[in-house]
């Protein structure tokens, strides 16, 4: 075996010009294919870690009517849906999935929040327990966070981030600085912003590219006992959970979601709590990008088959180039098997060169395509270790008609031949 | 006894014709024998050697080899056997030319499964043998015709066959190297190697120490002719007897076309 592929390289060098021109066709498919899956792969992991993050795992759990989620700034909380008591958000907690749970008010509120004449033109106002930061992986940048006083004794303090920091107060230092939600005044006890490893608030695709083009409108934190100030009346909390793990997330969704459910006593069965599968929506935005690749991968395919009936061709023609030196080594003892062998491995060796050439040029045509479209690259392992696989198996293949030929060969004919 | 042929018969289908190409012939060879086959073109002669170089098998006739039947070999044991008892040289070399001198040698010690360093290894013996130690490393387009064919020589015996079937072997070269290339085979036989050679060449089958004549299919001693290279020269000059002028003018025709 290793005199064959030492043979068969030597047979690759002697024909240089000609063993180029036979790989081209397996270095153009392997090639496109590997740059169109880097960039597939790419594309799918900056959706992941966008959306689904390798941060906190948080999952909103949040009431929904139908297909949407009921927006209390239009809607008046429904009959039948029980405040979540602190007994319930136990048993959350006691999820296997779940790592830790926090309930919040939320809305998103168009010039509900000022400083004097500098409003806040769209954001999102959040009424926060304690754990809230946590859960969703905020810290807190200047001042101080919220603490148990501020809870306790209903203290109308804020925190805002940086986007509703810079609206309302344009530079000037906003701590101690007084605003106004709905009218009542607030004071600013800090900045909050998210951890690098946090991933953004996201309930759609839509938020997911607001995200993406960093649009966001602000967001403003006020502790959730005086949220009854702003909005007046006790209503419906949404949950956040922090699944123990990213592949739990969908299970921690889910079963957290069912808890809330069962103490629902809505006459509109519609009216669910419902968890954001996020890991769902990536896969589905992964799905979405694969679908589209998989057919300039079956395109890629198609110069990959021209490849091998290219490499069938020169095999072809080179066994009966060939037809003395086969019947030499048959008259000095070669049995079928053994010059079989020797083509196939030629075949196969000049696949495979070709298929490692088709790798590098694959991966420097999605450096290229990453440069021109942005699209980030991911040079994905198993694919080459495919890449490699199949284009030896496309050798062997297509290698195999030539091979019997030769094998086939008549000694005494074979030898005889000019 | 190592060759033994006896009542071989060879039809070929041409045009869906039987030809017989080889009629009852029935050679036995000793162990050690250095023996000519001559005939001219189309008498039978390279499908005989064919039958003995197990790359052909009769229509009927038993062919012992070494005192096995070989009347039931499939392929692969043929192939075998060609590996292992038959040292092939042909006349046009049949030298793979982008390998070395030594890794043609070696050639037929990898079908026997030998390891590559034992293959160089013996192969290069084999070559000191036939007196090209200092050409192990030559491609054959560095080699003369003789060399070439010294080389084909060396790779004959490399396996240590039980029989040298040699093709024309000095039909492709000048008449310096091929009596080089004699000396060779005499030697070998010299020291027990049985040698067989098929040749159209009076002279060069001279050398044999015995020469049988194939004709039309019909094997047959020399029946008391006494072939040598004298003799040829008398046969040219006054025209010889009946049976070589025959003969001879057959073979004239076939050197010309094979050397074309």
């Amino acid at each position: 075996m290793l005199e064959n592929i030492r043979l068969a390289f030597q047979g690759v060098w002697d024909h240089k010009l000609r063993s180029i021109l036979t790989m081209l066709g397996i270095i153009i498919g392997i090639g496109s294919i590997i740059a169109i899956v880097s960039t597939i792969k790419g594309t799918n992991e900056q959706i992941k870690e966008n959306l689904v993050g390798s941060g906190n795992n948080a999952v909103n759990i949040q009431l929904y009517q139908g297909e949407w989620t009921l927006d209390l700034s239009y809607q008046s909380p429904p009959d039948g849906v029980p405040l979540i008591s602190s007994e319930v958000l136990e048993e959350i907690r006691d999820l296997d999935e779940v790592a830790e749970a926090s309930l919040y008010y939320t809305r998103n509120e168009y010039d509900a929040v000022s400083n004097g004449v500098q409003t806040l033109t769209g954001g999102t106002i959040l009424g926060v327990d304690a754990n809230y930061f946590d859960v969703y992986g905020y810290q807190v940048t200047k001042g101080r966070g919220f603490v148990e006083k501020d809870f306790a004794d209903y203290r109308k303090v804020v925190l805002l981030d940086k986007i509703a920091a810079s609206n309302l107060f344009s530079g000037t230092d906003p701590i101690g600085k007084t605003i106004e939600i709905k009218g009542e005044p607030f004071t600013v006890i800090g900045l909050i912003s998210k951890k690098a490893t946090a991933q953004p608030v996201i309930n759609s695709m839509e938020d997911y590219y607001r995200y993406m083009s960093n649009s966001s409108s602000g967001v403003v934190c006020v502790p959730d006992t005086v949220w009854p100030i702003i909005y007046r009346f006790d209503e419906p909390q949404n949950l956040v959970v922090q699944a123990v793990s990213t592949d739990a997330m969908t299970d921690a969704g889910e079963k957290s979601a069912a808890v809330l459910n069962a103490y629902l006593t809505v006459s509109d069965d519609t009216i669910r709590y419902k968890g954001e599968d996020l890991l769902e929506q990536a896969n589905q935005l992964q799905e979405l990008s694969n679908a589209t690749n998989q057919q300039l991968i079956w395109i890629a395919s198609i110069s990959l088959l021209v490849g091998g009936i290219g490499v069938m061709n020169i095999m072809l023609v080179s066994v009966t180039e060939r037809t003395r030196e086969i019947g030499l080594k048959k008259a000095l003892g070669a049995k079928k098997s053994k010059i079989l062998v020797q083509f196939l491995t030629e075949a196969a060796v000049l696949t495979l060169m070709g298929g490692i050439l088709g790798i590098i040029v694959g991966i420097i045509l999605a450096y290229v395509i990453s440069g021109i479209s942005s699209a980030p690259v991911a040079i994905s392992g198993p694919a080459i270790a495919v890449a490699v696989a199949f284009s030896t198996l496309i050798g062997v293949v297509f290698g195999m008609v030539p091979s019997v030929k030769a094998a086939n060969m008549n000694p005494i004919d074979a030898l005889r031949h000019e | 006894m190592i060759l033994r042929l006896d009542h071989i018969f060879k039809d070929y289908m041409q045009d869906k014709m039987v030809v017989p190409v080889l009629k009852d012939v029935t050679l036995h060879v000793e162990r050690g024998e250095y023996v000519a086959i001559m005939g001219p073109s189309g008498s039978g002669k390279t499908t005989l050697m064919n039958i003995i170089g197990c790359l052909d098998i009769p229509t009927s006739g038993t062919y012992q080899l070494n005192g096995n039947d070989l009347k039931d070999c499939g392929d692969n044991e043929l192939s075998q056997i060609r590996n292992q008892s038959i040292g092939f040289v042909f006349q046009t070399f049949n030298l793979l030319p982008k390998q070395t001198a030594r890794d043609n040698v070696a050639l037929p010690l990898l079908y026997a499964g030998v390891s590559r360093r034992e293959r160089l290894e013996r192969a290069e013996k084999a070559l000191e043998k036939v007196g090209l130690s200092d050409r192990v490393d030559f491609k054959p387009t560095q080699l003369s015709g003789g060399q070439k064919q010294r080389v084909a020589i060396a790779r004959a015996i490399v396996t240590n066959p039980d029989i040298l079937l040699a093709d024309e072997p000095t039909g492709a070269l000048d008449s310096a190297s091929g009596r080089q290339v004699m000396e060779l085979f005499g030697k070998l036989n010299k020291e027990g190697m049985t040698v067989i050679m098929i040749t159209h060449d009076a002279e060069i089958a001279s050398h044999a120490k015995r020469v049988m004549m194939i004709r039309d299919g019909i094997l047959s001693g020399m029946n008391g002719v006494k072939v040598s290279a004298g003799r040829r020269d008398v046969q040219e000059e006054d025209g010889g007897d009946a049976v070589w002028e025959e003969y001879a003018g057959g073979e004239e025709e076939t050197q010309f076309e094979g050397e074309e």
